[in-house]
């Protein structure tokens, strides 16, 4: 429908209405105003209007120190928090050429993918709000509550981490770590199933998603999508794999993309499914590298006493939850950043929306806003 | 069967319509309203834990000294009505203000004044209509015109969105709901609610009681389609888009608050017994035992009414707590391209069963 049921209900002549979805509104996923014009139910645009959460994260950057930098990278994408440190701290290292023990590559390997299960949860779980499952969004948020655990054993906090310093990590795994961490896959892998179960493969849910928002993959690149959202419209590309970072080349895993199985490549069904795939594949990156991560050392070995990088300039990508994350990071020598850039994966996720919601209903505009899985924290900033 | 206890009881009745009037009020009103209201509370309850159960989670509990929702959490619908009868009734300033406060009591009245029709037991039921089935048919759909109204006069647009939806689906789920209810009156001859049940006495096949839904293969997809399009009716998931919560805000009922937003709720809990009941009543045998000839008294009448209703109603949370929830078209292509062809195909097929086989 969509497209074809506008063209059907053209001929009927009557007003554009502007509605405003948000600030206010319960699946804006914070706090976000769509301005939509919509011809009785079905949409012709949709204009993001962003900023509600602006806080000057990159122009406070510029008068505070690269330590205190960290806490703030947390709180840019707050459901991504690990990878957001974990950005942050690879680019620094690049520009202070450090070299950081083996064992704190790991730790921060199993941090950053069990916060991409934790991340992938909620935005699957919402997502089943968002077209009206109410049970799913519990069970997942069941599991990531388990996983927040595991955070808050290692590191004391459960959303806003600031872990991974730059050279280090805050503090190394728990004792019981391995157990602790191979429980929780275990008792997850199966979970994952039984979620196909309730809401993957409804009926229900495959007609709300599949062919819905469809943005194929000449649409996903020129808008500059990245993360399951480029890959779900069946683009392989993941920074993980594609640029290496830490040593990710050490791990053996999968790219999952977008199918088209239950409807066109690059749809909503397709973007949900990629995520439910990198869950899995994450769970195979934590069990490898609990096996071979090396014990003993310090993790505070290479965190430099001050952190000075020389002169010059850098740019550092990562994978993080929602796609792209860059770091560009102007050094003048001092202990204060001279100029501070964060590309936010989820901006650009955003900007499409205009483009493949158009034509589509009211219903339709929250399940593509949904499938995005945007974090205005970081949109804004 | 009560008004017409009443009326016979009543010395003079003919002569004083307005002491017929007043305990009409009195003895079927007042009960009907009570019986609502507990029902309401007990089925809040069930809703809650039910919904616990299935998301992994207890749901209301009272724990420990002071303040608290009693044990297993039974106090939590009361304590839920007292906050929604204490809280400030907001209307807002750009509201039509008569349509606003009007729009809960229509929405109410449309699922009360069914009640009147609804068999609880052999002798239990307010007023055994010779046209039963068909008022409660056309009384039940009275409240849609309450729900436009309210998201009309409320001036937002999430209302307007919400009520046209509303008025839409429930116009539309009223066909294949009544063209269900045809094959029903077709088999039994009659419209009145205690004549369908008396239909379905005895057994069928030899094992199964005699229920309308056993009786041949097209009544049984009768009763699917019959209950679906009642989900539909009650604005429940996965038909509940007037509401769209993720969608919607709250639909119709955006700028409703306190008192007023109870009596959509109470209603909507209310049309959700009249569907199963009146599904229950027809295809389900009512208040006849599922043992034929065994506990069929009028006592245990209600008990079998009530808990073939309260099953129903379920099933319905069971529904709520698990489905996404469909968009307005594709609600309407199910309804107008599946349902009711399907009904009259089901119309076609008992006819011709009940002309062959009988």
């Amino acid at each position: 429908m969509g497209v074809a049921a506008a063209k059907e209900i053209g001929p009927v002549q009557a007003e554009e209405m502007v509605l405003n979805i948000g600030p206010q509104h319960p699946s804006t996923h914070g706090v976000l105003r769509l301005k939509v014009k919509t011809d009785g139910e079905i949409v012709s645009e949709v204009i993001p209007y962003i900023g509600y959460l602006h806080r000057c994260f990159e122009k406070h950057a510029e008068s505070i120190t690269y330590e205190q930098v960290i806490p703030f990278t947390d709180r840019c994408d707050y459901l991504g928090s690990m990878n957001n440190n974990f950005g942050f701290a690879v680019a620094m290292e690049e520009l202070m050429d450090i070299k950081v023990p083996e064992r704190v590559e790991y730790i921060r390997i199993i941090m950053a993918e069990l916060n991409r299960i934790a991340s992938h949860l909620l935005a699957l779980g919402v997502y089943g709000l968002d077209v009206g499952a109410f049970t799913p969004f519990l069970h997942m948020f069941r599991d990531r509550e388990r996983i927040l655990d595991i955070f808050e054993l290692t590191c004391g906090a459960r959303l806003l981490y600031n872990y991974m310093w730059v050279g280090g990590v805050s503090h190394d795994l728990p004792r019981n770590f391995d157990s602790i961490c191979i429980d929780f896959l275990d008792y997850f892998e199966p979970k994952i199933p039984e979620f196909n179960e309730l809401l993957t493969t409804n009926k229900i849910f495959i007609e709300r998603t599949a062919d819905v928002g469809v943005m194929p993959a000449e649409v996903a690149i020129s808008y500059g999508v990245s993360g399951p959202n480029l890959r779900g419209s069946g683009v392989k590309w993941d920074v993980r794999r594609d640029e290496p970072y830490s040593i990710y080349d050490k791990f053996d895993f999968e790219i999952p993309v977008g199918s088209g199985d239950v409807g066109t490549l690059g749809d909503c069904w397709d973007r949900y499914w990629v995520r439910m795939l990198e869950m899995m594949e994450s769970c195979k990156i934590i069990r490898q590298a609990l096996k071979t991560i090396p014990e003993g050392g310090d993790v505070h070995q290479m965190v430099p006493k001050k952190i000075r990088p020389p002169k010059g300039s850098i740019y550092r990508r990562t994978e993080s939850p929602r796609g792209d994350l860059g770091y560009y990071i102007i050094s003048d020598g001092s202990e204060i950043p001279f100029r501070m850039k964060m590309r936010s994966p989820a901006l650009t996720a955003l900007s499409v929306l205009d483009e493949i919601s158009a034509g589509w209903m009211i219903s339709d505009v929250i399940a593509i806003l949904g499938s995005l899985d945007i974090v205005l924290g970081e949109i804004d900033r | 069967m009560i008004v017409d206890y009443l009326i016979d009881i009543i010395p003079f009745a003919a002569d004083w319509p307005g002491l017929v009037f007043v305990s009409v009020v009195i003895f079927c009103a007042v009960p009907v309203f009570l019986f609502i209201a507990v029902y309401a509370l007990v089925a809040i309850y069930g809703e809650l834990k039910v919904s616990s159960f299935m998301q992994d989670k207890i749901g209301p509990m009272g724990q420990g000294v002071g303040l608290h929702a009693g044990k297993w959490g039974l106090l939590q619908p009361i304590a839920d009505a007292l906050k929604l009868i204490l809280k400030e009734d907001i209307i807002p300033t750009t509201a039509d203000r008569k349509l606003f406060i009007l729009a809960p009591f229509i929405v109410f009245i449309g699922a009360f004044i069914s009640m009147a029709a609804l068999p609880f037991s052999q002798t239990l039921i307010v007023a055994d209509m010779n046209i039963g089935i068909f008022y409660i048919l056309a009384v039940s759909s009275l409240g849609v015109i309450g729900i436009i109204l309210a998201g009309w006069s409320s001036n937002n647009k999430w209302s307007l969105y919400g009520a046209m939806r509303s008025a839409a689906q429930i116009v539309s789920y009223e066909i294949p709901a009544g063209l269900s209810i045809i094959g029903v009156v077709m088999i039994t001859g009659t419209l009145s609610m205690q004549g369908i049940i008396e239909h379905q006495s005895g057994f069928v096949w030899g094992i199964l009681p005699n229920w309308i839904i056993f009786q041949n293969p097209f009544t049984f997809l009768s009763f699917f389609l019959f209950f679906i399009s009642g989900v539909a009716e009650c604005n429940r998931t996965p038909f509940d888009i007037p509401e769209a919560e993720s969608e919607l805000v709250a639909g119709a009922f955006t700028e409703y608050s306190g008192m007023r937003y109870a009596f959509f709720f109470l209603s909507e809990y209310a049309n959700m017994f009249v569907v199963s009941g009146v599904a229950a009543a027809a295809f389900l045998g009512g208040w006849r035992s599922p043992i034929p000839g065994v506990l069929d008294t009028p006592g245990w009448g209600i008990m079998w009414f009530i808990g073939k209703s309260m099953f129903l109603i379920f099933m319905m949370m069971w529904f709520r707590w698990t489905w996404p929830r469909l968009r307005v078209d594709q609600l309407m292509s199910v309804c107008w391209k599946g349902f009711i062809p399907i009904a009259f195909f089901n119309i076609f097929g008992i006819g011709i069963w009940k002309l062959l086989i009988g």
